[in-house]
């Protein structure tokens, strides 16, 4: 597709456009509220929310700080739940004891609604970017986890008894062999917990914090001001696409070695 | 008896009396015995061939030489030493794809001398992919290969760490009739200069007398068992597709045939029944 950014670009001007002509106070008469004030109280407006959000990063340049919180609070999350997911699905899935054992308790903090352990984190680590950290972890954690269990147990028994054969240590089959085989199964699940790491951090700050974006929104929720709850919106959604491609940009230096479809090129 | 000699010096593998019996998980009182009663022996330097019918644990065999699978009853040794845990001496062409799709070609030719904390692992990889015929192609990686290279990456993965013995497992089965020459008499080529001991399995008795010093028939399966074996007297160096024509080469391939023909029947009707 040629023009594949310019349709993706203009499918995003075509919603603004709607949105704004579906809102703006005046433009049409109204048809679903009962005075033309109500769709723009309720869904906002574009031009004022991009405008709020120009005033965030360059007139009054405030939204630095607070982003940088929920950054920072995000790539932490995500960060350590990613490298204990890791680990333990390492583990468990190499030492079938283990597993046997945890398999019950794992499912069970899994089927648990995590978000709800917010205000018991708050409680411990207090309502800094600690307790934000924590709930992002939870939530990365399991994601990850299950997947590097899943990729290693998938670990072609060929190639396995073949890396045996050719010499390699416990220790060496796990960083030749099991390793690698989990890294694809590890980045389809990475996509995922950055979305979930985002989530964590926001909720967090949501239920009770003194910085980050989620605060920023949660003081706009009071005082009924939705265009600056959609700018949170707005803002967030695009760092979260910032960090998946960041992650996709990495998934595609790591993994050169996996077989793409069509490579043959047009001449 | 702990090992037959073959005059002084201990055979390179020796299988003595093995028995495999697999135990189904989900019901352990369902048993299946793959192999019984094997006695087979390959002397230092010898090339010998394992034929049957499918199904008859040819492969079964060969992962009880290679350490992976331990047998029920019976014994290996390998150079006169009881075989415990892998075969270190040995090394193993698989039959279906073994090369680590992580690694490029010559990363997955230097796995072996990496894994021994080799220092010219790298040096060495290059040139044994040379050999086979890949000098360029050491950066792609598995998927970037076609089947008949990849065997030779396999070929050249196995041959570089310097293995006393060579288990193949139908290496060449999914090739193409001129790859698979090629690749045979590459392995001659090979074997001729080093003169390792191999086992070879196959299902092509074709190949297995063109190639080998001495052919194994296996009976069919359940409870396979060596039903014949032939000494396969046509000189060396041989060249597999000229070696089809000689008459001592139909001569031989009559007499194998006739002892292996009821079982590859018994075989197909066991899988007709199943």
């Amino acid at each position: 597709m040629k023009y594949l950014r310019l349709w993706q670009g203009g499918l995003l001007l075509l919603i603004f456009v709607l949105w704004h002509v579906l809102t703006k106070p005046g433009l049409i008469p109204p048809f679903v509220f009962e005075n033309d004030q109500q769709a723009a109280f309720f869904f906002g407006e574009p031009l004022k929310i991009l405008g709020r959000i120009w005033s965030w990063f360059f007139i009054n340049a405030d939204i630095y700080q607070h982003l940088w919180v929920t950054l920072l609070e995000t790539v932490l999350a995500f960060g350590i739940g990613t490298v204990l997911g890791l680990g333990c699905g390492l583990w468990l899935a190499l030492s079938p004891m283990a597993a046997a054992i945890t398999d019950p308790y794992i499912k069970a903090l899994n089927s648990m609604p995590r978000v709800i352990l917010a205000p018991i984190f708050a409680v411990w680590f207090g309502l800094g970017i600690a307790s934000k950290v924590a709930l992002g972890v939870t939530l990365v954690f399991f994601i990850v986890f299950f997947n590097v269990y899943q990729g290693v147990k998938e670990v072609s028994p060929v190639v396995l008894a073949n890396a045996r054969m050719l010499g390699a240590s416990q220790k060496q089959l796990l960083r030749h062999v099991y390793l690698p085989s989990a890294t694809s199964w590890v980045f389809s699940s990475l996509h995922t917990s950055v979305g979930l790491a985002f989530v964590g951090a926001v909720v967090g700050e949501y239920l009770g914090s003194s910085r980050g974006v989620g605060y920023l929104i949660l003081q706009a929720e009071g005082s009924f001001d939705i265009n600056t709850v959609m700018a949170g919106i707005l803002v967030l959604t695009v760092f979260a696409l910032m960090l998946d491609a960041a992650v996709g940009k990495l998934e595609k230096r790591l993994m050169k070695w996996q077989p793409k479809t069509g490579e043959t090129e047009k001449l | 008896m702990a090992s037959t000699r073959v005059g002084d010096v201990a055979a390179a593998l020796q299988l003595d009396r093995v028995a495999c019996t697999f135990v189904d998980k989900n019901d352990p009182s369902q048993r299946y015995t793959a192999v019984r009663d094997v006695t087979l022996t390959v002397g230092a330097g010898e090339f010998v061939s394992v034929v049957g019918p499918t199904g008859c644990g040819k492969s079964t065999l060969l992962n009880v030489a290679a350490g992976l699978l331990a047998p029920s009853t019976g014994s290996v040794h390998v150079f006169g030493e009881a075989l415990t845990g892998i075969n270190r001496r040995a090394g193993y062409m698989f039959q279906s794809e073994s090369l680590m799709p992580w690694r490029t070609a010559a990363q997955n030719v230097m796995a072996g001398l990496e894994f021994r904390g080799a220092s010219d692992a790298r040096a060495q990889a290059d040139e044994w992919l040379k050999r086979v015929g890949l000098g360029g192609f050491g950066d792609r990686y598995p998927h970037q290969l076609s089947g008949g290279m990849r065997k030779r990456v396999s070929l050249a993965q196995t041959l570089v760490l310097d293995p006393d013995i060579i288990l193949m497992d139908e290496p060449f089965s999914a090739l193409d009739i001129q790859t698979r020459q090629l690749m045979e008499n590459e392995v001659l080529d090979l074997w001729a200069a080093k003169k390792k001991a191999v086992l070879f399995i196959t299902h092509d008795l074709d190949e297995a007398i063109a190639m080998s010093d001495r052919v194994v028939c296996l009976s069919a399966g359940p409870g396979s068992h060596p039903i014949g074996e032939f000494a396969i007297d046509l000189p060396r160096p041989r060249d597999v597709a000229e070696v089809r024509a000689t008459p001592r080469f139909v001569e031989l391939h009559q007499a194998i045939w006739s002892v292996l023909r009821e079982e590859v029947l018994k075989g197909y009707r066991q899988q007709l029944a199943a």
